[in-house]
């Protein structure tokens, strides 16, 4: 294949990927790199390297859009951000000495993992309980702009959050994606924030996040120019056109679809690690 | 109760952040965009070779060398500077929010700021990656 065939058909599935990710809340790297892999034969540490620039770009452009409005809490950001960086950096230097088939059976875990969490249906946290500690200490209790009304909320189990974090940020800079379905459990679940919070938190802690072990793939050479250019490009825009759309559509359905179609390479994935093709 | 005399607020620091997180994608894609053109019309009708990972394969791997390179108006380079200008941008950001909670006097989060920006710093030195 020519280098500009090769170029113009990431280009058209990286849209595909940004798309289909904002509309579902997916996130485009957990497509991209099924689709580079299994769909173009590209070896898996450039699919994860031009994944993971795509994750810096998607998530800087919408936080900007975010952060504005004032939904994100910037304080609870900066803080898990410690447990998400030394997370990915860890990440990225474990998948430097494990084998590229553990990496494909991980990633297709969590693929199927994170289209599970997009189906199912959100239950509200939040609660005014300003008891703990270390929500006090760090100031991490807020308030946010909900449906007009500035409306208050209360920070629980840092510490619980904060190894959840770490977690989120290890997998995401072994598998190159942005772990927003693992961030907002964090956040939603263990520390109580409101969704709005939660999503727009996650969303500005990614970039930094990624930037963390981008570099470490930068230093190993995972980061080829020829495949991240149209991967950041196609998913940039992708991700820019689906948030418009997604304003206005009804993403039920898509979701259970796509659920379904993302187990299916999420499977293949698994299976073709299992079988030795990575 | 906040200051009264107090200059910078949470608010301002938010639409700075924002400002500086947006400005950074539109500029470090636009120099990616024109690289990946100038890297398609010298290089568009080569084979593609991804079918394997070699460590040795991509040249451009550290700051220094892709600063030195994008001079050389290479395509390759100009998109690696624009991908090295896109991970600089929330890095960019730490920066800015630990100057503006500096002027804000929370030392607290200058601190955690600072701490977050070592841990990139030791990533960047390539103290991780071999």
């Amino acid at each position: 294949m020519s280098v500009l065939i090769f170029t113009l058909i990431v280009l058209l599935g990286a849209f595909l990927a940004g798309f289909l990710g904002s509309l579902t809340g997916l996130g485009g790297g957990v497509i991209i790199i099924p689709l580079l892999t299994l769909g173009l034969g590209v070896d898996i540490h450039y699919a994860i390297g031009a994944s993971i620039i795509s994750v810096i770009a998607t998530s800087t452009g919408s936080a900007a859009a975010y952060v504005k409005e004032g939904l994100t809490n910037m304080r609870i950001g900066m803080f898990l951000e410690i447990a998400t960086t030394v997370g990915a950096i860890l990440g990225a230097v474990i998948a430097v000495y494990l084998n590229a088939a553990y990496v494909a059976v991980i990633f297709g875990c969590i693929l199927i993992f994170s289209s599970m969490m997009t189906l199912k249906k959100k239950v509200d946290h939040t609660t005014l309980d300003y008891s703990s500690k270390g929500a006090k200490f760090f100031k991490l209790n807020g308030s946010y702009p909900n449906q007009g009304v500035e409306t208050p909320y209360a920070v629980k189990n840092v510490a619980g959050g904060f190894f959840m974090m770490l977690f989120a940020g290890t997998l995401s800079g072994l598998l190159g994606i942005g772990s927003g379905a693992l961030k907002v459990i964090a956040m939603d679940n263990i520390m109580r924030l409101p969704f709005k919070v939660s999503t727009t938190t996650s969303n500005f802690m990614m970039g930094v996040t990624a930037a963390a072990s981008a570099v470490v793939y930068l230093h190993r050479g995972q980061i080829d120019p020829g495949i991240a250019m149209p991967v950041c490009i196609g998913v940039l825009i992708g991700a820019t056109v689906g948030a418009k759309v997604l304003v206005k559509a009804k993403t039920d359905k898509l979701k259970i679809v796509f659920a379904v179609v993302v187990t299916i390479l999420a499977i293949q994935m698994i299976y073709k690690g299992l079988s030795g093709g990575f | 109760m906040m200051q009264e005399t107090k200059q910078i607020t949470d608010k301002d620091i938010q639409s700075l952040v924002g400002n500086l997180l947006r400005a950074g994608v539109y500029i470090s894609m636009a120099i990616v965009i024109l690289g990946g053109v100038i890297f398609l019309f010298d290089h568009g009708s080569e084979k593609i070779d991804y079918a394997v990972f070699d460590i040795n394969k991509v040249s451009l791997k550290t700051v220094a060398a892709i600063f030195e390179e994008v001079i050389t108006f290479k395509g390759v380079a100009i998109v690696q500077f624009g991908l090295l200008m896109l991970i600089f941008t929330p890095i960019a950001r730490v920066i800015m929010a630990v100057v503006s909670f500096f002027i804000e006097k929370d030392y607290l989060y200058v601190l955690i700021g600072l701490i977050v920006l070592s841990i990139i710093m030791i990533s960047l030195s390539g103290g991780f990656a071999h």
